[in-house]
């Protein structure tokens, strides 16, 4: 499972989250009574809040809601299970879910469990090009079955690293708004992608923006390190406040036979964060170091890269963003550098950024080098 | 336009709804007996001291946030299999038996009605006890199962329809999968003995049929852990094989933590390790593993000695407190002149009773008195308090003579 590491190669609880924790520690009034269904009032507010924006026309006309969830695992199964029974008429197991090709491997078992029937691929990654296949995607969108739901990532598209441009952004959603279909927008790294929580949250905002209805499943474990405290929120956008209302009710009724009542500890954590001024500011602060760690260990191993002349073009690996890179190297590659060099990355040549530190850039440099030469 | 306009207004949920009434009573002498929440003599939430010690103890550790496996925290999961099992257990000493972290008692549940769907295909029936409590419908439902009942309470004599009970069970399609409340059943209070316990270990045997045990109260309802455990331990030295879910949210006041686990008695221990690896399968695309702060504490008082003896008295605590509320609720109303007998008050076990109010007796309290319970007459004793348990009786005999 992918998580942050130091330039020490070791897991990093978040500052603010220590001093958070203390303080929630040291106070006695706090209990472990049950929250409400839909999860902590005040977590819920402010995650959405992070997502959308400060300013956003949907919070200001009341056409949000929130649902307190297990990681955004839990927020996309919770999004599913209510499109299965409620999106394009009533338990519709036909409607097609497009998943990017390639995805988060999970996606695909959070649809088919939830009672979907016709789950699909979507055009994302140009493996010649190494980068994004936006006409395929654009073509796949155009030919869907209107109705059909899309899900996107937010930002630091996983596992490629490659995120549509503003300008290609706009383009995928007039065809999605022209064609009716279903935006379910999945961040996992709002903030930890450019180390600017509006800039990565860009994408969402805009269709918000262009009037879309929506979901947004959030996951706090990335951007608060808070891995196992299962800290999710999906996020509803609505033409209006009563259909947000009945949304919500139905929602209440999938968490009620799926977990009751969400877990309080990780919440209170995000929820005290957020809230107040100063620890927000040190916690973006937190999120923005992380986030240039991974930079810096891209900028880093793509000079060297270019310094050892590897055969290839490597700008990609500064283009992508996020935890994930899609290396471009093939599998017999890939087996070398298990094999011979102990680097362990995926059969599809993603590696996790967060592997790289100062002391190992030069050694897994070198051995991309090895590979690219000497295996074809 | 909107793609919700058809969507429906769910109906509010029906014990919930009591708390919020009960919140927007002013009446200085109300009284909330809906939630399942204990409370302390003064009405308050109750933070276990073991629990208290155990945060500490973590907080002092500063470990890291790593994700936990999907199956959950080894330490909790194998405590928890020997706390419902005992370490005597066959079972669990040659280890044919898997324990996974679920969401306090409804995540473990659903992760059971969840992986009988998949796998269970001699029947898509769940046998409930009528009454249970209001969740298990919707949750088996949800999973693609389909509800039936067995009798189980008399509203004659507010104890149990033994007879009723053994006549139904004899009936019940073989390989059909039924569900017992291991102790405390909730909304009833009421138990079988350890005699009934046996006739049922045997009809349930001789039906061939997969019981699934819900145990959300051990320790809780009398007070000692391997007492409320028996007739769980029972059946798989019967060589039923079981399977169980167990919730932390009371007997560690773990409520929001979400502390819980499903287990399933098997045949051996390769057996077990698939089970293992399907209900993994099942968890992942739900919320990929669960939540560490509750199992974490669970696992630190179970482990350590000192913090498992004093919860062992903490939980007994709670659960006399409960029996002395149901003696003196019965004592007073003897002496608000009650003519009616309310043995059945000191005869229930756990954290609710099944007064016998009717609906209309009900709606009394809660208008003239601001007595709020659930339409069933269920209360909730670890509401009341040695503060208003006069109140309650008088409250009771003014709509009951």
């Amino acid at each position: 499972l992918a998580a942050y590491r130091t330039d020490e190669g070791q897991p990093w609880v978040l500052p603010v989250v220590k001093k958070v924790e203390q303080m929630i520690a040291n106070n006695n009034s706090l209990n472990h009574e049950y929250l409400p269904i839909l999860g902590l009032p005040e977590f819920r507010a402010n995650a959405s809040r992070i997502a959308l924006g400060d300013d956003s026309p949907a919070i200001k006309e009341n056409r949000i809601g929130s649902v307190q969830s297990l990681g955004g695992t839990g927020a996309l199964r919770i999004g599913a299970e209510f499109l299965r029974r409620w999106y394009n008429g009533n338990n519709n197991t036909a409607t097609p879910v497009y998943i990017s090709a390639p995805s988060w491997e999970n996606h695909n078992s959070v649809f088919v469990d939830a009672g979907f029937k016709d789950i699909r691929t979507y055009h994302y990654w140009d493996a010649a090009k190494r980068g994004l296949d936006l006409q395929g995607l654009l073509d796949d969108m155009e030919k869907a079955p209107e109705f059909s739901i899309f899900i996107l990532h937010a930002c630091a598209h996983n596992p490629t690293g490659t995120d549509p441009t503003p300008d290609q952004w706009k383009q995928i959603a007039a065809v999605m708004k022209r064609r009716f279909l279903f935006p379910f927008f999945d961040s996992a790294y709002q903030g930890f992608a450019s180390g600017s929580l509006d800039k990565d949250a860009w994408a969402v905002r805009y269709f918000v923006s262009e009037g879309f209805e929506l979901f947004c499943a959030q996951s706090f474990s990335k951007n608060f390190g808070l891995y196992n405290e299962r800290v999710g929120n999906l996020t509803v956008v609505g033409k209006d406040a009563d259909n947000v209302q009945r949304v919500l009710s139905q929602m209440e009724k999938i968490v009620r036979t799926t977990w009751s009542n969400p877990p309080s500890q990780g919440a209170r954590i995000v929820a005290t964060t957020l809230s107040s001024p100063q620890l927000f500011a040190e916690w973006k602060d937190n999120v923005k170091t992380m986030a240039d760690r991974v930079l810096l260990m891209r900028s880093e191993l793509r000079s060297r890269l270019e310094s050892l002349g590897t055969p290839g073009t490597w700008n990609h690996i500064t283009e992508q963003i996020g935890m994930f890179s899609f290396t471009g190297l093939n599998p017999k590659q890939v087996e070398y550098m298990i094999k011979e060099k102990h680097i362990y990355l995926m059969a599809s040549g993603r590696i996790n950024m967060c592997g790289l530190t100062t002391k190992n850039l030069d050694y897994v440099a070198k051995s991309i080098h090895e590979a690219v030469t000497k295996i074809q | 336009s909107s793609w919700w306009s058809h969507v429906e207004m769910g109906p509010p949920d029906p014990i919930l709804g009591v708390t919020e009434a009960f919140k927007r009573d002013t009446n200085s002498k109300k009284m909330n007996l809906g939630v399942g929440a204990y409370r302390d003599d003064n009405g308050k939430p109750y933070v276990l001291n073991c629990v208290r010690k155990a945060e500490a103890m973590i907080a002092s550790k500063k470990m890291d946030k790593e994700y936990l496996p999907i199956g959950g925290l080894a330490d909790f999961t194998r405590a928890s299999a020997e706390l419902a099992l005992g370490e005597n257990s066959e079972a669990f000493k040659s280890s044919r038996y898997v324990t996974v972290q679920g969401i306090s008692g409804t995540g473990s549940l659903r992760i059971g009605a969840n992986f009988l769907q998949r796998f269970f295909k001699s029947s898509r029936d769940v046998y409930l006890p009528k009454p249970s409590w209001g969740n298990h419908t919707p949750i088996f439902r949800d999973a693609g199962l389909q509800l039936q009942a067995y009798r189980y309470y008399d509203p004659k004599t507010c104890s149990l329809d033994f007879s009723g009970a053994m006549d139904d069970i004899s009936k019940i399609p073989e390989k059909s999968i039924i569900l017992l409340h291991a102790c405390a059943h909730n909304p009833t209070g009421v138990d079988p003995r350890q005699e009934q316990w046996k006739e049922l270990a045997a009809v349930v045997k001789k039906r061939n049929l997969l019981v699934y045990f819900d145990m959300a109260y051990q320790g809780f309802a009398s007070g000692d852990i391997n007492r409320d455990a028996w007739a769980v331990r029972h059946f798989i030295e019967q060589g039923i094989n079981v399977i169980l879910s167990q919730s932390y949210a009371k007997n560690m006041g773990l409520y929001g933590e979400r502390a819980g686990a499903f287990t399933v008695i098997c045949s051996d221990a390769e057996e077990a390790k698939r089970v293992e690896s399907q209900l993994k399968i099942l968890i992942r695309p739900m919320y990929s593993n669960p939540p560490l702060n509750g199992a974490r504490i669970a696992s630190f008082i179970l482990n350590t000695p000192d913090l498992r003896k004093e919860w062992l008295v903490e939980v007994k605590g709670m659960a006399d407190r409960i029996i002395s509320m149901r003696t003196q609720l019965v004592s007073n109303l003897k002496k608000e002149g009650s003519s009616h007998n309310w043995q059945h008050i000191t005869d229930q076990i756990g954290m609710f009773c099944f007064t016998g109010l009717k609906p209309e007796q009900v709606e009394r309290l809660i208008k003239e008195f601001s007595i709020y319970m659930t339409k069933d007459g269920r209360i909730s004793v670890a509401g009341v308090t040695s503060g208003n348990v006069g109140y309650l009786a008088h409250a009771i005999h003014q709509v009951t003579k």
